[in-house]
């Protein structure tokens, strides 16, 4: 074990031997470093306000990535490159041509979110430099950075005028000397930093986490801690001990096997999304919309059904993908139905000791129809009323079988076992499928909260049925927002 | 040509960059919670309630004041002087509750910590022993049992009850209006520090420095003169910052008067949004009766207006709610009643637009619905209702509308966006579309300026031009964002003819201008900008004598330009002529003081002429409605707006902009929301929704009238800018309408409340009506 958290600021090496398991990258930033550029504005990772970025090497060389810092354990920076607002300033004052850009375009009015806005456009500017960014991976890339001034206009603008293609900078030029900092801190040892009683992990291998859940059985495991981190900034919780799975390397891995693409527990949302979508498409609108980049960037899929919120935006199409689960202990590893994972309501079959190792995400068929639908009171960055998902198998306009699943409808996500026998082995038409709408309410009863009514729940629930027909069976009519579809006008 | 005569140079009408956004862009402006932290600083922290309404039976704050790291704990009782923070003087809301609690999220006691974790954990420790009492929760019932913080109001003109009976057309209906949280990015702080006598020094992000300074005096018993406050620059505000910043400068304040050490307190996001109030939600009820045209021959508003607990600024933003009843549109027998309802939830307060957009939004309504029931483009029923040029030009409180350029603005805008076709293409695309319906509208704004509370439209400057010619700016407005202070530096640096950099601008301090009005209605800008230039003329003046009689030249013949004041044959330099004035001894320091011209209001009559002049400005705003799950998307916004002479065009389009995008997201995604037992649900970004960079529209035509120009004589001509454009979203409304409407085929108009949620639209979808 070392016992030293490493990385890289300002160009120069850290070392933190002694700090709180769960001092935020913003509050050492803000308070220990007096570096405060970096904002809080919500403290949640919902605003951006402190967006930083992270750079980590990849293959041959360093990949950088926005993340909110204010749900961001430092400990969890072992070994990487953070780069912070302060660090864009050429050492003669010479603003950086992100920060020209959003100047000439009266990109910030009270200025607060604006160091956050130019951190997450930096992480665009390195990311494949050679080609424009548009104006859709404009809005992907800025959705999770607020601003309650501009109306984004401006902002929008800036980007487009910075983000061209060929694009070059102090940190493109410098990637040779950044990519030998970062080696230098590399280790294969796991991490470990104690506070008094408290504790901080960072283990590397499978083996190594076991042990360490074996001994802590309490011990809260972390990925993205997307939702720890809420535990301490909202909740003020005092962990005392914190596993941090993202540096054990198994379940960073993606794997293709032939009936089978399994997903380590630990792989972000964005670094899983080609994986999963080159197989099921019908994913793509969904994880383009869970939360925003940097919370996709640091969230994993893992970590969304470990903590088995009824709302996590995943579980209902992996389940209807028909997804496994890998658990593993110290005494084994076991594999389980995805759907089965989830109990109840703040339930799971997770055992002391345990934690999610893979999912496995079964190909899928040739007449396998795939869809995933997410309804939220605002598209981006929010969090669902409604998730849907459908996998049918459809043969010669029949339904062979057919797979249900909604999230935000009960306690856990749930399969729509009604509505599915309803579908299957009948006809793919009109008909059946308001047989099925109907059905749903067999199956579930919704509640009312902040995010929506009961009855909107319920209402939706049988009407993304219905879009999900419309739009897999030919028609004259656009069945989805901005498809810029024209209707066919056969009768004027 | 000589060059002693050169052409002045201009520095007003210009598109200039804001004066922090190199800093803004570096990450060096400083905010309150950046400034360097003074040796011995305590954090301090707010211990609130959890229940709406109840009588605190006993307050056991012992493991508060045990828990470790904690240095005090404040409670009502020790405060020395008035336990108060009401802005105008109700006396109905105290710093800290005393034996009654009268909202969820109501400061009860405060601590300070040596760390601000500290103090956060240790002020959940308390034990609050209460007796809960029946709590008013929402308009209906406060009005059921007239549960009131300020008396209702009337405006009555004609005789709105005959008209209606006679009108061969007659509409009833009702409309609800969401709140808004402001939701600026930085959120409520301030630091205090202790200085000698027991003065004190508080840094805070207040839109409102000197009322700050005032109650902090009285909490703490002292005379303004021993409270100094400073504001540089706000991290957003938007009207949050106006009175409701008082209350945590004061607990600040406090806890430094008593520990005699700084003290600072910053709120986490979600106990700001719990603990201070927000744009007031109404209810609306009309009664409409018009001609086959569709011209409204009489009308009657009624508005319930949650306040919340206490009156903060709720008389003034109803009243403007009133004024703006009429928004465009000429109502000859009108009564408009407002009951400002009394409710035990967290007081409302003012939000960009303080009324306006509820009142517009009842009467933009109606038009939608008279549209709708003649069959008619809504905005044939528009124009024939605006405010003519010579007749039909008085409000219903009896102002004379003398400046109306809505037929002119309007006639461009139809034009520039193609409206005609565009409705008339969408009209067609709906008939084919089942699922995804499209709508368009275009509505106008008028917005009066000036405060309806007529004294509070002063405003003072303080410019000092040092022996070097550098010029010190400083002057009563706050910078939120909206660019004031480039502003103000702009037509500083256009009288005196220096650059740009020549003009220092400095922090807002209670101790340079005293006595100052809150940075807003729009108006700061207007009165501000007034007061320095008449602060720069002062000095410029005494230049001219001077220069006159050293360079024995006529006063006439003197001339500033481009950083040289030329003297007939000679010519100077701007700093070289500072230093001889000085050695002269002529005093380079002036004051500049502004109150506006012509208004005259009673109060009690609610009529006469609250404002000096209206803005206005129009858009048109396309939607795609989806009917199978109520969302809904902005596809294409065009805006015209008469900035009159602009001062600096690219400010005031950011100030269109915001305006629109924040006005857009009242209207259909920013939802409160409050359970069953008062509490609020909605507290942080992850429940309450402001418009994200997908909710801007994919087109969006933003452009400044190039033929404004105040008519009254206003600060080189130009108009305000910062509330009007929030209400052009009012378009989006409309056309979501309109797109609902095409699908239902109801009689009459869907009535869709706000904020139109994906559910709020499918509920209308769904019913017929």
């Amino acid at each position: 074990m070392h016992t030293t958290v490493r990385f890289i600021l300002a160009g120069r090496i850290e070392e933190i031997s002694h700090c709180d398991p769960t001092l935020t990258v913003l509050d050492y930033l803000r308070e220990s470093k007096a570096l405060r550029g970096t904002k809080e504005g919500c403290a949640e990772g919902d605003c951006g306000a402190c967006t930083v970025v992270v750079g980590e090497l990849r293959g041959d060389g360093i990949r950088y990535q926005a993340v909110n810092a204010c749900i961001q354990f430092l400990a969890t920076l072992d070994g990487k490159l953070l780069l912070t607002v302060e660090d864009l300033c050429e050492p003669h004052g010479e603003l950086h041509e992100i920060q020209r850009a959003m100047v000439a375009q009266h990109g910030s009015q009270c200025g607060f979110c604006t160091p956050g806005f130019i951190m997450s456009l930096l992480a665009m500017f390195l990311d494949d430099p050679d080609n424009a960014k548009t104006r859709s991976d404009i809005e992907s890339g800025l959705a999770g950075n607020l601003c309650r001034c501009t109306g984004y206009a401006p902002i929008v603008r800036a980007a487009e005028q910075v983000l061209t293609a060929h694009r070059q900078d102090r940190f493109i030029a410098e990637r040779k000397q950044r990519l030998e900092q970062l080696q230098a801190i590399q280790t294969v040892e796991s991490l470990q930093i104690v506070c008094g009683e408290r504790h901080f992990y960072a283990p590397r291998s499978m083996a190594t986490l076991c042990t360490l859940l074996e001994q802590h059985p309490n011990a809260v495991m972390i990925a993205g801690a997307t939702d720890v981190g809420l535990w301490v900034t909202k909740q003020l919780r005092e962990l005392e001990s914190v596993i941090y799975l993202g540096a054990v390397e198994e379940l960073g891995a993606i794997d293709s096997a032939d009936d089978w693409l399994s997903i380590g527990a630990a792989v972000s949302y964005t670094d899983a999304k080609e994986a999963i979508t080159v197989l099921y498409p019908g994913f793509m609108p969904l994880i383009e919309r869970i939360g925003a980049t940097q919370v996709r960037n640091a969230g994993t899929i893992g970590g969304n059904i470990a903590n088995g919120s009824p709302i996590g935006d995943m579980p209902p199409g992996l389940i209807v993908a028909g997804a496994r689960l890998t658990l593993r202990s110290a005494h084994g590893q076991r594999t389980i139905d995805l759907e089965d994972y989830f109990i109840g309501y703040g339930k799971q079959d997770l055992r002391a000791g345990e934690c999610v190792e893979q999912i496995l995400l079964p190909l899928p068929s040739a007449q396998q129809i795939f869809a995933t639908y997410k309804i939220s009171k605002r598209f981006e960055q929010d969090i669902s009323s409604v998730c849907a998902a459908f996998s049918l198998q459809v043969n010669d306009g029949l339904i062979m079988a057919a797979r249900v699943c909604f999230g935000g409808m009960a306690e856990t996500p749930k399969r729509a076992t009604t509505c599915e026998q309803v579908l299957s082995g009948n006809t793919w038409c009109q008909e059946t499928i308001e047989c099925a709408m109907a059905a749903i309410v067999e199956d579930f009863t919704p509640i009312t909260d902040v995010r929506a009514s009961a009855d909107y729940r319920m209402r939706v629930a049988q009407n993304l049925l219905q879009r999900f027909y419309l739009e897999n069976t030919s028609n004259t009519f656009p069945v989805r927002l901005g498809s810029r579809f024209v209707p066919v006008i056969a009768d004027v | 040509m000589s060059d002693n005569r050169p052409d002045s140079t201009r520095q007003v009408h210009t598109s200039v960059a804001h004066d922090s956004a190199r800093k803004h862009v570096s990450g060096t402006a400083l905010y309150v919670d950046d400034l360097p932290e003074p040796e011995g600083l305590l954090h301090c922290y707010v211990g609130t309630s959890a229940y709406a309404h109840a009588r605190i039976l006993n307050l056991d704050l012992s493991a508060v004041i045990q828990y470790p790291g904690v240095v005090r704990v404040m409670t009502a009782d020790d405060i020395p002087g008035r336990n108060d923070i009401s802005p105008v003087q109700q006396q109905d809301e105290p710093v800290l509750a005393t034996d009654l609690i009268q909202f969820a999220g109501q400061p009860i006691f405060s601590v300070a910590a040596k760390s601000r974790k500290i103090a956060r954990r240790a002020a959940h420790l308390a034990i609050v022993e209460c007796e809960e009492l029946d709590a008013v929760l929402d308009i209906e019932t406060a009005l059921e049992q007239e549960s009131y913080v300020l008396d209702p109001q009337v405006i009555q003109r004609g005789d709105s009850k005959t008209a209606l009976e006679t009108a061969a057309n007659r509409l009833q209906g009702k409309l609800r209006t969401g709140g808004q949280d402001h939701f600026y990015l930085e959120g409520q702080v301030s630091m205090a520090q202790p200085q000698e006598d027991g003065d004190m020094l508080v840094l805070t992000s207040s839109q409102h420095p000197s009322e700050v300074q005032h109650i902090i005096a009285h909490c703490l018993g002292r005379p303004n003169n021993a409270i100094t406050v400073e504001v540089r620059r706000m991290g957003g505000a938007f009207g949050g910052k106006e009175t409701q910043a008082a209350q945590w400068a004061v607990i600040a304040a406090l806890m430094a008067d008593t520990t005699g050490r700084p003290v600072k307190l910053r709120l986490d996001r979600d106990d700001d949004m719990l603990s201070t109030g927000k744009r007031h939600d109404f209810l609306i009820r009309y009664d409409v009766g018009f001609d086959m045209q569709g011209r409204i021959l009489g009308i009657e508003f009624m508005h319930a207006v949650r306040c919340g607990m206490s009156a903060d600024l709720s008389g003034p933003i109803a009243d403007r709610a009133m004024f703006h009843s009429d928004n465009a549109y000429f109502l000859s027998d009108v009564t408009i009643t407002s009951y400002r309802c009394k409710t035990n939830t967290v007081s409302n307060t003012a939000f960009r637009g303080f009324g306006g957009p509820q009142g517009m939004l009842g009467i933009e309504r109606v038009m939608d619905e008279i549209a709708h029931e003649l069959g008619k483009d809504p905005l044939t029923v528009r124009t024939a209702n605006l405010y003519d040029l010579n007749e039909r030009n008085v409000t219903p409180y009896d102002m004379v509308v003398e400046d109306n350029v809505l037929h002119e603005l309007i006639g461009e805008l139809v034009d520039s966006s193609a409206y005609k076709d565009r409705r008339q293409q969408i009209e067609d695309f709906n008939r084919h579309s089942p699922i995804i319906r499209k709508g368009i509208a275009l509505t106008p704004a008028k917005f009066g300026i000036s405060f309806t509370t007529t004294f509070l439209n002063q405003a003072g400057a303080l410019v000092h031009v040092y022996r070097d010619g550098s010029v010190h700016l400083n002057h009563g407005g706050t910078e939120m964002g909206q660019g004031l202070m480039i502003k103000i530096a702009q037509i500083v640096a256009d009288e005196f003819q220096v650059d740009l950099e020549t003009i220092k601008i400095t922090a807002t301090n209670t101790g340079k201008v005293p006595n100052t009005s809150a940075t807003a209605a729009s108006a700061g800008t207007d009165m501000n900008g007034m007061a320095a230039q008449r602060a720069a003329r002062k000095i410029k003046k005494r230049l001219i004598k001077f220069a006159s009689k050293k360079f024995s030249v006529d006063k006439s013949d003197i001339r500033f330009a481009a950083n040289h004041v030329h003297t007939g044959k000679h010519k100077v330099s701007f700093s070289e002529l500072a230093e001889q004035a000085w050695r002269a001894r002529i005093s380079l320091s002036a004051t500049g003081f502004y109150r506006t011209p012509k208004i005259n209001y009673d109060p009690q009559t609610l009529s006469g002429r609250p404002f000096l002049y209206f803005a206005y400005g129009a858009a048109v705003s396309e939607v795609e409605v989806d009917c199978l799950t109520g969302e809904q998307r902005i596809t294409r916004v065009d805006i015209l707006y008469d900035a009159g002479n602009s001062l600096n065009p690219a400010i005031d389009i950011g100030q269109i902009e915001g305006g629109f995008v924040q006005g857009a997201g009242w209207l259909t995604t920013e939802e409160i929301y409050w359970d069953k037992k008062g509490r609020l649900r909605t507290h942080a970004p992850s429940t309450y929704k402001i418009p994200t960079i997908g909710d801007v529209p994919a087109a969006f035509n933003v452009r400044i009238w190039d033929k404004g120009r105040n008519r009254e004589k206003t600060i080189h001509r130009s108009k305000a800018v910062g509330e009007p454009p929030l209400m052009l979203a009012i378009s989006v409304h409309s056309a979501i309408n309109q797109a609902i409407a095409s699908k239902t085929g109801a009689k009459q108009l869907p009535s869709l409340d706000t904020p139109a949620t994906p559910e709020a639209i499918l509920n209308r979808l769904n019913s017929n009506g």
